[in-house]
């Protein structure tokens, strides 16, 4: 564990804070982008209740892509860069916020969905002020099981030469430099935990308490 | 696609290794698994050890867990035994969750029963419990069997075998139609060990259709 808590690695353009950063950068930007597009479609579909075995299928088939395949195959087609390193992330993030907003969403009792297209609710109104606020605990499921895959992930990104804490992990492998390494695949770790851990945080603020299971702080 | 057949002999060979590295954690992780998660559906302390531990297991990446292991096993990089053990880890992570889940779900009212007729523990897991557990444990063994066929690839970025050999050898030498090869050969593995499990289960619980 030398390496890791050698001051000379901290800093400079190729210190441990510089590639913590990029792997959060690529993280953040990475779930921002398949967010935008899976919670819709989650929602859309999980509303309409149409195309569902689509979800699903498209889902279980895009689980079994490998990510090393998809970032050679983007970087060979269009360059060296971090384009590819977000293609590649966005496909491994898409299945699991999709699914989890498509099971949050169907998940919802229908007789609250019926209480709001009785007091004369919209269908948007019934989707966004009913339907998505009870799906949240799910729709947060399936997004940190994302944010833990793209977190580790993230990683693969400098076997093309991107940045982030994989540098440590490939430039240690080339080094043959075991503490390089091992400091890279500790860090990656951890950062996964805090990232879980802030996204736990978002969540408690940001689902109602009434959905909170029993004997968790929320009132009944 | 014709890199495939004209390069038949390595891309059985490399399909060989990949299936090795892929099945063999999978059948290690689920016999850890169930008695792990049969313990953990009975007692609240294991739930407490077992569980977050699992859940700290998954956030390791499996490159970083693929390069640490030779480290802290003592042997060399180059060994598939490195693939083998993360591989298992990440499956025992994730079964015994499922196991558990799955054990606790069996009503009462069926052990109770299975314990007046005078089953004994032995007996009645084998005969009653797990095979009502089964359902759900085939669904994270599926799960897990297709993590796994897609994550082999990345002990070749270290340098071990599997298609993952095809994605860097192709990325070497600017050679697409190898990493496509490597591509179809994985999700076409995945595709079709997630079939025989679903099958397996079918064939397993006869009962779970019958009612229908």
């Amino acid at each position: 564990m030398g390496w890791l808590f050698d001051p000379a690695h901290w800093s400079g353009t190729t210190g441990i804070p510089v590639r913590m950063a990029e792997h959060l950068g690529y993280t953040f930007v990475t779930l921002l982008v398949a967010a935008l597009i899976a919670i819709p479609l989650g929602a859309f579909v999980g509303h309409t209740g149409r195309g569902g075995f689509l979800i699903v299928g498209l889902s279980n088939a895009l689980r079994a892509l490998p990510t090393t395949a998809v970032l050679i195959l983007v970087v060979l087609w269009a360059g060296l860069g971090d384009f590819p390193v977000y293609v590649a992330l966005v496909l491994l993030a898409i299945p699991p916020i999709m699914a989890g907003t498509y099971a949050g969403v169907r998940a919802v009792d229908p007789v609250t969905v019926d209480a709001a297209r009785g007091v004369g609710m919209r269908e948007s109104g019934v989707l966004l002020r009913v339907e998505i606020p009870n799906a949240l605990p799910l729709v947060y499921g399936g997004f940190r099981g994302a944010a833990l895959q793209v977190v580790a992930t993230a990683t693969i990104a400098a076997y093309t030469g991107a940045g982030g804490l994989g540098r440590l992990v490939f430039d240690g492998l080339a080094l043959q430099e075991f503490g390089q390494m091992l400091a890279g695949a500790v860090l990656v770790a951890l950062l996964a935990v805090l990232v879980d851990l802030a996204f736990a945080g978002l969540q408690r603020l940001t689902v109602s308490p009434g959905l909170r299971p029993a004997g968790t702080g929320g009132k009944r | 696609m014709t890199w495939i057949f004209e390069n038949w002999a390595r891309f059985w060979e490399v399909t060989e290794v990949h299936l090795r590295l892929s099945v063999v954690p999978v059948v290690v992780g689920f016999l850890l698994a169930v008695p792990l998660g049969w313990w953990a559906s009975r007692s609240p302390t294991a739930r407490t050890i077992l569980f977050p531990l699992a859940n700290i297991l998954f956030t390791v990446p499996s490159i970083a867990l693929i390069v640490i292991t030779p480290v802290l096993l003592g042997v060399k990089i180059l060994d598939e035994i490195n693939v083998i053990v993360p591989l298992t880890i990440y499956t025992v992570a994730l079964m015994v969750r499922s196991v558990a889940d799955a054990l606790s779900a069996v009503p009462g009212h069926v052990t109770a029963a299975a314990n007046a007729m005078g089953f004994r523990p032995l007996r009645r897991f084998l005969t009653v419990d797990f095979p009502l557990a089964l359902p759900v444990t085939i669904a994270g063994l599926r799960v897990a069997t297709v993590s796994n066929i897609s994550m082999v690839s990345v002990g070749a970025l270290v340098g071990l075998g599997g298609y993952g050999q095809l994605f860097t050898e192709g990325y070497q030498t600017d050679h697409t139609e190898k990493v496509l090869a490597g591509l179809i050969g994985t999700v076409v593995l995945a595709v079709l060990a997630d079939g025989l499990l679903l099958l397996a289960g079918r064939l397993l619980t006869p009962w779970a259709r019958a009612g229908r």
